[in-house]
């Protein structure tokens, strides 16, 4: 069964303890908040777990074996939404998301107007980047999940400058990716709804 | 579209062509700069026409070399910042792969104006039509090879907030074998020697750099975005 594994993660930024000690499991089917106040790392654990950054001590792992040693496989795993929604200014949404669909482990026949659609994007697919509203560029990031096929998603913030129609509507989401048995490890100030049970939290305190 | 290594870097040269196209003005700077650059020589100089087609090439190679490291900057900065890098460098197909498809539409969209403009220099600079050529094959074979290493370069200092002259202290050293084999061609075919020497030695270092320079691109992109 896919797992992944923190152990005890530290993280330091310039001569700043961020945290350390993080230990936690994820298996599919369950989803982790990360809370913690401003600044306290959480970006910084996420961009570990995603193996963009190194932690100071401690690994990750997947499956039992360190992310770095088989990239590729676990890449192929993972989705990650960022700080920065890695989108073009300078191409329309549309344009964006098929990009993003080349690069990412995705369902075969996406349906790339019926995607837009969903995310509430429908009016606006064809206008540059540049022209939509930030609550607007965060969901065409999100829209990358709607047609990803990977297991683990991170995402961080993923309900920033979003609606509360839209944050229903990534909840719902959320919540079908947990029951095919999905993994989901996110950042957000708010309280969110998935589930009837409390998303369980990872607490980030130095 | 199934997520093949080969639709990828197709999907990003179309996606980056795009962008220049949206960009038109951006691409422009180079080429105008490179013009001017050899535009001011004849000024600094003197318009003596036998010392201009004498010291052309040179002048042409020093400022293609300055227009290349110009253009650099807009090779993986915006990548870098609006997060799209990350989701290369998260994706299923290896960041050198990928590199390889932003350079060439990099080089296509800088380097190969600059050969375009070339032959316009050539008549400014008084240089004979045989010079013209032979310069010409020169570049073709040479910016390729300053794109690929000027990419290593640019790789490691995106990540640092006015990187532009650490990018120069790190990248001219490394052009001068080029630049040296570039002017030298046009001197040897000027004299009439023979040239084939120096286009080998042009044409090996462009294939070690289209071999190599991808790879320590991909790594030193890793490494900035830690």
């Amino acid at each position: 069964m896919e797992l992944l594994e923190a152990r005890s993660l530290s993280c330091v930024r310039g001569t700043r303890l961020l945290f350390k000690d993080v230990n936690f499991q994820i298996r599919p089917g369950e989803i982790r908040q990360v809370r913690g106040a401003n600044g306290a790392g959480k970006t910084s654990l996420l961009r570990i777990l995603c193996g963009l950054s190194l932690p100071e001590h401690g690994e990750v792992l997947w499956n039992g074996k360190p992310i770095g040693q088989d990239r590729s496989h676990f890449h192929a795993q993972l989705a990650y939404i960022g700080h920065a929604p890695g989108l073009k200014l300078d191409l329309t949404a549309r344009e964006n998301l098929l990009f993003a669909l080349s690069l990412q482990s995705a369902h075969h026949h996406v349906d790339m107007g019926a995607v837009l659609e969903r995310v509430g994007l429908g009016a606006s697919a064809d206008l540059l980047c540049r022209h939509l509203s930030a609550g607007q560029l965060r969901r065409v990031a999100i829209a990358r999940l709607h047609f990803s096929s990977a297991l683990l998603w991170i995402l961080d913030e993923p309900f920033s400058a979003i609606d509360s129609q839209g944050v229903g509507d990534i909840e719902t989401l959320l919540a079908a990716h947990l029951d095919t048995g999905g993994m989901i490890i996110f950042t957000s100030h708010q309280a969110i709804q998935v589930s009837k049970e409390p998303v369980a939290t990872i607490e980030l305190s130095s | 579209m199934a997520p093949t290594l080969g639709n990828a870097s197709l999907a990003l040269v179309r996606r980056d062509v795009r962008l220049v196209i949206r960009h038109r003005s951006e691409i422009a700077n180079p080429v105008l700069f490179f013009i001017i650059v050899v535009a001011l020589f004849p000024f600094g100089v003197g318009s003596d026409p036998g010392q201009l087609a004498l010291i052309g090439p040179g002048i042409i190679w020093v400022a293609a070399l300055l227009a290349t490291l110009l253009a650099l900057e807009g090779l993986f900065r915006s990548d870098f910042e609006d997060g799209t890098l990350e989701q290369m460098a998260l994706g299923l197909h290896p960041l050198s792969v990928l590199v390889l498809s932003k350079v060439f539409v990099h080089w296509c969209a800088t380097g190969l104006p600059l050969l375009i403009a070339t032959p316009l220099l050539g008549i400014l600079l008084n240089m004979s039509v045989t010079t013209q050529m032979t310069l010409l094959a020169a570049l073709a074979l040479g910016t390729p090879t300053l794109s690929l290493i000027g990419a290593v370069g640019m790789a490691l200092t995106v990540g640092v907030k006015r990187g532009g002259l650490l990018l120069t202290l790190l990248v001219l050293p490394l052009y001068i074998p080029v630049l040296i084999f570039g002017a030298s061609v046009v001197l040897a075919a000027e004299a009439g020697l023979p040239t084939a020497g120096h286009f080998y030695a042009l044409g090996a270092m462009a294939v070690l750099a289209l071999s190599l320079a991808p790879l320590a691109t991909g790594a030193a992109l890793r490494i900035s975005l830690n």
